[in-house]
């Protein structure tokens, strides 16, 4: 199991970034999206490949309006 | 006259009002106020991806052919504000931020032994910061020793409208400020945006004022004109106050009329 945006997500041990991103659906060459695994970045060109491991805490941000 | 040019982190503007994105009703109200404020530079916060969500701001912004200035609104700590610094980058491509370290729910403002932590630890790490901050002299003195490429000292609390609340400390900053002053929040109208010019700051970051404002196209306009009005009157050098009145027409050889009590 693995932790998204703060919710458990079952099933998706092992998926990579660009798969967890479609499951919010976002396509991987959006605009203004960054994702952290575990406190560290991962880096765009990086999201097809890295997958994520069982346990593991997930950040997937994107721009809203702010001042 | 040559172009009065703002510079920040080595780059140029030719406007001195940020804009924040925050508040605005829609993304086309939004669009269009960025187009009447005449700004270069918009704000916009980070948070978790909404599935629901129908517009990507990022997009909206990218078509007005805006730079984005990411902030990190929200954070309570300098390690959440480095995280969120560390995201925008990645999702904007800028080391650019507007680092806002809060200590406080209600008034909003800054938790300053926080942020200057967090402006060190962004400046080490290449960021151009540029800090929200007290209108604090000291503060923003330790904030620009750290390396922030600018001072945003409030006016008053985000949000408030309640203008300039210390226009001797804002001076104050100016005065020993060796970057640029942005005076950030408070700002509830175009008076207070051209008070923060003429006290010697050298942009207004503006959101409120002009998003929640009725109709925030025409606001953004007024406030455009105010930031330019200010900035004028700062370099033209404003008379000295006085306690009483300065004839400003000669008091000699005034014309005098035939005694009341003479017939004509």
């Amino acid at each position: 199991m693995i932790r998204l945006n703060g919710t458990q997500v079952n099933g998706r041990d092992g998926a990579t970034i660009a798969d967890l991103l479609a499951d919010l659906g976002v396509e991987p060459q959006a605009r203004g999206v960054a994702v952290a695994v575990d406190g560290e970045i991962v880096p765009r060109s990086l999201w097809g490949t890295h997958t994520v491991p069982a346990g593991a805490d997930v950040e997937a941000v994107t721009a809203v309006q702010g001042g | 006259m040559s172009a009065d040019v703002l510079t920040i982190g080595g780059q140029d503007f030719s406007s001195r009002l940020l804009l924040g994105t925050g508040g605005f009703p829609r993304m086309e109200t939004l669009a269009e106020a960025i187009a009447a404020s005449g700004t270069e530079m918009v704000t916009v916060a980070l948070r978790r991806i909404d599935v629901q969500a129908r517009h990507s701001l990022t997009d909206v912004l990218h078509d007005c052919g805006v730079r984005i200035l990411p902030n990190t609104a929200g954070c309570f700590t300098a390690r959440d504000a480095v995280l969120t610094a560390q995201l925008a980058r990645e999702a904007f491509e800028t080391d650019w931020v507007k680092l806002e370290v809060i200590g406080d729910e209600r008034t909003l403002l800054p938790d300053a032994p926080e942020l200057l932590a967090a402006a060190e630890r962004l400046v080490a790490d290449g960021f151009i910061v540029l800090p929200y901050t007290t209108d604090d002299p000291v503060l923003a003195r330790r904030l620009e020793d750290v390396g922030c490429a600018a001072v945003m000292p409030l006016g008053s609390p985000i949000g408030s409208g309640m203008g300039i609340r210390n226009p001797y400390n804002i001076a104050l900053i100016v005065e020993s400020a060796g970057v640029p002053v942005v005076l950030d929040a408070g700002v509830g109208t175009t008076s207070d945006a051209a008070l923060a010019m003429e006290l010697g700051c050298d942009a207004v970051l503006c959101a409120s004022a002009i998003s929640r404002a009725q109709d925030p196209v025409a606001m953004a306009r007024a406030i455009r004109a105010g930031v330019e009005g200010g900035r004028l009157a700062h370099g033209a050098g404003r008379i000295p106050r006085r306690l009483y009145a300065e004839a400003s027409s000669p008091m000699d050889g005034v014309a005098q009329a035939l005694p009341a009590d003479r017939p004509a």
